[in-house]
C-alpha cells in the first residue's frame, strides 16, 4: 500500500513538475490571431493584417476640453511638441504648420511629376491656353491675393491642383492655430503610434505617455493654477486597452467574491481547511495540465483560453465535493471507488464527448478552449480518483452532511409524490413552450455581428465617432486594397483603381478616395508625365499662342519656362524625397509591407456627412467590371461579421455533432435506450428553458451562449447520472449523501457563474447568465424527472 | 493621415505674406474731421443687415488688363460678412467673427482669422466700416478722414509693418451710411476697385 502510496503521489508530482515546465516556457498571444481561422482565406487574412497592424488600428484621436479655448491650444502646442520626440509616435498632428515649408518645397519642386493634370494635351498651345486662363481666373477670387506670387513660375496652377488631390477630406476647423471641433468646444489631436493596435502593451504605454504630457504641457502652460482642461482620448488602442483592463479588473473581483461565497459555503459544508484545500488539488492540477496541453498542441496559448478556461473546468470543483462528501459512507473512500466513481467517469466522459466537439472548431479559440477542457477534466478527475484517497490523513473527517440530505430527500420525495405523472406532463408543457418561444425568435435568435461581444459601451462608440467627424477623419473601415510584389506594382494598381473609381465619385456615389500614389505616383506615371513635359523652345512657342488673348506678358512666364526645363532634367521622385516632409506619414500610412508582399491601401469617404457609409456593393462590382488585377474592397466590419457568423454556424453545427457523441456514448456504457432517454430529457430541458428564457428576455445569443449550453450539458450530466444511478440501483440510504453533494456543487457552481452575469463584459454576462440558471435547473429536473418511488414506500 | 495634408494647404496660403502680430491699439490721432467721422461711424452702426452688389477691378502689373468680377456682398451685424463672387467663377467667402469660410466648388476650406493676420486688412476694413466699429478700426489702422456726412472718404494705413509689406492703403469712399467705392492699393503696386451698387432685393 505504502509503494503504491508514493508511486501515485511521486508521480503526480512528476506530472505537475513537467506541466510546470511546459506552461512556463509556452508562448503566450494577446492579439486577435485568436479569431484568424486556422485556415484564413486571402481576403481574412488581408482583413486580420488591417484590424492588427492596418493605419486604422495605430490612430488615436485626442480631445482637450474644458477651460477657455486659448488654453487649451496652448496645452496642444505643448503636448504635441512632446510627443514629437517620442518615438513611440509616427506622427502627431494639431493643426500647426510644422514641416509646412519643406512640405511646400518638396510639393513645389516635384509639381510636374506630382500634379495628374500634366498630360499630352496640357503643354499644348490649347492646354496651356485653358489652364492659364483658370489660373488667371482664379486671381479675381479672394484667394487670388494669395496666389498671386506664384503665378510666374506655376501659370498653370499644379500647385493648388496636387494641394486638392492631398486634401480630399473636410479639414477640421483651426483656432488659435490648432484644430478644434466645428463648435469650438474640444481641442483635437490625432496621434499616430508605431506599434500596431494589437500589441496592447505598447498601446497602454503610448497612453500613458499622452497623458504624461498632457500633464506636462498643462504644467507649463498654466503653472500656478489647476488648469480646467481635460484630456479624452478615444480610438482602437483606446479601446482595446480599456477592453483589456474591464475584463482583468471584472474577471478578478467576480473571481475573488466568488472564490469567498464559494470558500465560506464549503467550509460551512466540510468544517475542515484542510478538505477545503485537498479540494482545490483537482482544479489546479487539471487547470495546470489544460494550459500545458494547448501549449503543446497548438505550439502557443491564446489569451482568451487563459481568461475562459478556468470557468469551464470549474465541474472539476465538484468532482472533490462529490468525492468528500459521497465516501463519508466508507473508510478513505473505498465504498466511493468501487459504486461512485463510475458515475463520476461517465459524466466526466460525458463532458469530454461536448468539449471534444470545439476541437475541430476553425475558430482558434474554441479549438483551444476544447482541448483545455478535456485535458483538464481528465486530470482533475485523475487526481481526485487517485491522488486524493492516497493524500487524506488517517481519521479525516468532513462535517456530517447527512441531515441535510435527507431534507433535501424529504422535499423531492414529496413533491414527486404529490406531482406524481403530472410532473412529467408539466415538463412536457415546458418544454413545448420552450420550444414555441424559440420558434417565435427563430430569425433573431442568434446575433451573428461581433461587436456583440464587445466590451466597449454604446457611448465610448458615440464618443468616438463624434471625434471622428470633428476631424473629417476617413472611415477607416471600407478600403480598397490592392496587393503586388513590389512598391512600383501596388502604386499602378493604386492609380488604375483609383481611375476607375472617379466615375463613382463623379457620380456622387462616394466621396473622395484617398490613395498612397498621391503622395507618391508610379515611376511609370512620373515617366509618363516627364514625357509629355517639352523643350524650352516649343513650349515657348505654345505659350506665345496660348497667352496672345490672355493679357499676360510671355516675358512675365519665363521662370515657367526655366522649370519646366528643369523638371525635364529631375530624376523620378522616390519614397526617399518624402523623408523629413509630413507626407511621408501619409504615404507610409497607406503601404503596408511585409517581405516581399506589398499592399497600397485606398480609405474610401463616404458621399457626404449624412451618408458617411459606404456602399460597398456598388464598388465592388465596379472593381469587378473594370478587372482589375488584385484589388479588392474590403468592408472590415462585413468581414469580420461573415467571419464571426461562420464560427457561429460551425459551432451550432459542431455542438450538436458533441451532443450525438453524447448519446452514442451513453447508449454504450448503459446499453438501454430508455434509461439514455431519462437521462438527456432534464439536459435537454434546462438547455431549452434556458435559451426561451433568454430569447423571451429579448437577449440575442451569441457564441458564448452556444459554449454555455455545452457546459450545462457537461455539469448537468453528472446530477442526471447520479439521480440515475441512484434510482436504478434503489440505495436509499446512499442517495441522501448523494443528494447533499449534489446540492452543494450546483450551489457553488451558481455562485460562481450567476457572479458572472453581474459583470459589464458581455462575454462574461453571456456565459453567466446561460451557465447559472441551466446549471440550476438541470439539477431541478433532473431530480424531478428520475424520481422513482422509494422501495420502503412502494412495498408498502 | 489625410490630415496632415492641411498644414501644406495652409502653409500655402499663408506663403504669400508672413504673419506678423497686430501692434496693440494706438489710438489714432484724427483730429479735425473728428466729428464728422463721428457721425458716419454712427450712423453706419445702426444697419443691422445690408446686400449690395459689387463689381471689381484688380489691376495687376503681371497682367495687361484689368481683371473683373462680380457678384453680391452681404452684411450682417455685427460681424458677418459674405462676398459671394458669381463670375468668373463662382466663389463665397464668408467671416464670421473669427471664422473664415471659403467655398469653391465641392470644397469647403475653414480658416481662424487670427491664424492669418494677413487676411485681417482686407476683411477688417470693410467689415469694421460696415459696423461703424471706430475702435475695431484704430486697432488696424491709422484713420485719415475727408468729406462731410454726406460723402465721404475714409482711408486706412495700417499700423502693423508686417501688414503694411502687404497693404499701402484702402480708401472707403461713402454716402452718408452707404459704402461706394472700396480700393486697396497693394505694396508692390498693385490694386483692387471695388464699386458697390445697392442691390434691389435688399
Amino acid at each position: 500500500m505504502n509503494t503504491r502510496r508514493s508511486w501515485i503521489i511521486s508521480s503526480w508530482l512528476v506530472g505537475i513538475a513537467a506541466a510546470l515546465w511546459v506552461v512556463t516556457h509556452a508562448h503566450y498571444i494577446n492579439d486577435l490571431s485568436a479569431f484568424l481561422p486556422a485556415k484564413p482565406t486571402h481576403l481574412q487574412k488581408l482583413m486580420v493584417d488591417q484590424l492588427r497592424d492596418g493605419p486604422a488600428s495605430r490612430l488615436l484621436l485626442i480631445a482637450l476640453q474644458g477651460g477657455d479655448s486659448e488654453t487649451r491650444a496652448r496645452v496642444s502646442r505643448n503636448m504635441a511638441r512632446r510627443l514629437r520626440d517620442d518615438a513611440a509616435f509616427s506622427s502627431v498632428e494639431n493643426g500647426e504648420a510644422l514641416t509646412a515649408s519643406r512640405d511646400r518645397d518638396f510639393l513645389f519642386t516635384h509639381r510636374y511629376l506630382l500634379s495628374d493634370a500634366v498630360d499630352a494635351r496640357h503643354f499644348t498651345a490649347a492646354g496651356l491656353k485653358d489652364a492659364i486662363a483658370e489660373t488667371i481666373e482664379s486671381l479675381a477670387s479672394p484667394a487670388g491675393l494669395l496666389l498671386k506670387s506664384l503665378v510666374p513660375r506655376d501659370p498653370t496652377g499644379e500647385m493648388l491642383r496636387i494641394i486638392d488631390q492631398l486634401s480630399r477630406t473636410r479639414s477640421p476647423r483651426t483656432q488659435h492655430g490648432v484644430w478644434v471641433s466645428a463648435d469650438g468646444a474640444r481641442t483635437l489631436l490625432v496621434a499616430q503610434t508605431a506599434a500596431p493596435g494589437s500589441d496592447t502593451d505598447a498601446q497602454e504605454r503610448d497612453l500613458q505617455a499622452i497623458r504624461g504630457a498632457f500633464g506636462a504641457g498643462v504644467a507649463e502652460t498654466e503653472p500656478s493654477s489647476s488648469s480646467a482642461v481635460q484630456l479624452k482620448m478615444s480610438g482602437p488602442g483606446v479601446f482595446a486597452v480599456a477592453a483589456r483592463a474591464k475584463i482583468k479588473r471584472a474577471a478578478m473581483r467576480l473571481s475573488a467574491i466568488s472564490g469567498i461565497l464559494v470558500v465560506a459555503v464549503l467550509l460551512a459544508v466540510y468544517r475542515s481547511p484542510l478538505a477545503l484545500g485537498l479540494g482545490l488539488l483537482p482544479v489546479a492540477t487539471g487547470a495546470l495540465a489544460g494550459i500545458a496541453a494547448v501549449a503543446l498542441g497548438f505550439g502557443a496559448v491564446h489569451g482568451i483560453t487563459l481568461g475562459f478556461g478556468i470557468t469551464l473546468i470549474g465541474e472539476s470543483v465538484d468532482y472533490s465535493i462529490y468525492f468528500f462528501i459521497q465516501s463519508l459512507q466508507g473508510p478513505s473512500g473505498d465504498a466511493w471507488r468501487r459504486r461512485l466513481w463510475p458515475t463520476v467517469r461517465l459524466g466526466m466522459l460525458t463532458s469530454v464527448c461536448g468539449f471534444a466537439s470545439l476541437l475541430p472548431s476553425g475558430f482558434p479559440g474554441l479549438a483551444q478552449l476544447g482541448l483545455y477542457s478535456i485535458t483538464g477534466l481528465i486530470a482533475a478527475a485523475m487526481v481526485t480518483r487517485f491522488v486524493l484517497p492516497e493524500l487524506l490523513p488517517p481519521g479525516f473527517r468532513i462535517g456530517d452532511v447527512s441531515g441535510f440530505g435527507l431534507r433535501i430527500v424529504r422535499v423531492r420525495d414529496a413533491i414527486c409524490r404529490y406531482g406524481g405523472l403530472g410532473l412529467r406532463y408539466a415538463a412536457c408543457a415546458v418544454a413545448v413552450v420552450a420550444m414555441l418561444v424559440l420558434y417565435r425568435h427563430h430569425d433573431t435568435l442568434w446575433n451573428r455581428e461581433l461587436s456583440r461581444l464587445s466590451p466597449v459601451s454604446p457611448e465610448d462608440l458615440r464618443y468616438d465617432s463624434t471625434l471622428r467627424s470633428d476631424l473629417g477623419a476617413a472611415n477607416v473601415l471600407d478600403v480598397v486594397i490592392v496587393e503586388g510584389a513590389g512598391l512600383e506594382e501596388v502604386l499602378r494598381g493604386a492609380e488604375r483603381a483609383q481611375a476607375a473609381l472617379q466615375t463613382l465619385v463623379d457620380a456622387g456615389i462616394i466621396g473622395d478616395v484617398d490613395s498612397p500614389a498621391n503622395y507618391l505616383p508610379s515611376l511609370a506615371a512620373q515617366e509618363a508625365r516627364r514625357g509629355v513635359l517639352p523643350d524650352a523652345r516649343t513650349l515657348r512657342d505654345n505659350l506665345k499662342v496660348a497667352v496672345a488673348d490672355l493679357g499676360l506678358g510671355l516675358e512675365q512666364l519665363t521662370p515657367f519656362v526655366e522649370d519646366v526645363a528643369a523638371a525635364r532634367e529631375a530624376p523620378p521622385v522616390t519614397p526617399d524625397d518624402l523623408r523629413g516632409t509630413s507626407l511621408a506619414a501619409g504615404f507610409n500610412a497607406l503601404i503596408l509591407h511585409q517581405a516581399d508582399h506589398w499592399s497600397a491601401l485606398l480609405p474610401l469617404h463616404g458621399a457626404d456627412g449624412a451618408t458617411p457609409d459606404v456602399d460597398v456593393a456598388r464598388v465592388a462590382a465596379l472593381l469587378a467590371a473594370a478587372k482589375l488585377p488584385n484589388t479588392q474592397i474590403l468592408d472590415l466590419k462585413l468581414e469580420t461579421d461573415a467571419l464571426y457568423a461562420g464560427y457561429l454556424q460551425e459551432a451550432i453545427r459542431l455542438s450538436l455533432c458533441g451532443f450525438v457523441l453524447i448519446v452514442l456514448l451513453l447508449l454504450a456504457a448503459l446499453r438501454e435506450t430508455r434509461r439514455v432517454a431519462r437521462l438527456l430529457a432534464p439536459l435537454g430541458l434546462a438547455v431549452l428553458t434556458v435559451a426561451a428564457g433568454l430569447a423571451a428576455a429579448g437577449q440575442q445569443l451569441t457564441i458564448l451562449h452556444l459554449v454555455g449550453m455545452l457546459l450545462i450539458v457537461a455539469v448537468g450530466s453528472n446530477y442526471a447520472l447520479f439521480f440515475d444511478g441512484a434510482a436504478a440501483a434503489q440505495r436509499a440510504p446512499n442517495s441522501a449523501l448523494i443528494l447533499a453533494s449534489l446540492v452543494i456543487a450546483n450551489i457553488s457552481t451558481v455562485i460562481g457563474f450567476g457572479l458572472l452575469s453581474f459583470s459589464q463584459v458581455p462575454v462574461l454576462v453571456a456565459l453567466g447568465t446561460t451557465v447559472a440558471p441551466g446549471a440550476f435547473l438541470a439539477l431541478v429536473f433532473s431530480a424531478l424527472l428520475t424520481w422513482r418511488a422509494p422501495p420502503a414506500t412502494a412495498d408498502a | 493621415m489625410k490630415l496632415r495634408v492641411l498644414g501644406v494647404c495652409v502653409s500655402l496660403l499663408a506663403c504669400a505674406a508672413a504673419p506678423g502680430a497686430t501692434s496693440p491699439g494706438a489710438a489714432a490721432d484724427a483730429a479735425g474731421a473728428a466729428d464728422a467721422l463721428d457721425e458716419v461711424m454712427h450712423s453706419l452702426a445702426q444697419r443691422r443687415h445690408g446686400q449690395v452688389s459689387f463689381v471689381e477691378q484688380q489691376f495687376l502689373h503681371m497682367l495687361k488688363r484689368p481683371l473683373e468680377s462680380y457678384g453680391e456682398l452681404i452684411y450682417d451685424a455685427p460681424s458677418r460678412l459674405e462676398k459671394r463672387t458669381i463670375e468668373p467663377r463662382p466663389e463665397t467667402l464668408v467671416v464670421d467673427g473669427e471664422v473664415v469660410t471659403v467655398q469653391r466648388g465641392r470644397r469647403n476650406h475653414v480658416l481662424d482669422l487670427k491664424a492669418y493676420p494677413q487676411l485681417l486688412p482686407f476683411i477688417e476694413s470693410i467689415r469694421a466700416t460696415l459696423a461703424g466699429d471706430r475702435a475695431a478700426l484704430e486697432r488696424l489702422f491709422r484713420l485719415e478722414f475727408a468729406g462731410s456726412e454726406m460723402r465721404w472718404t475714409l482711408v486706412l494705413r495700417p499700423l502693423d509693418a508686417q501688414l503694411a509689406k502687404t497693404v499701402a492703403e484702402i480708401r472707403i469712399d461713402g454716402l452718408r451710411d452707404e459704402l461706394s467705392r472700396v480700393e486697396i492699393r497693394q505694396s508692390d503696386g498693385d490694386r483692387s476697385l471695388m464699386t458697390l451698387r445697392a442691390h434691389s432685393g435688399r
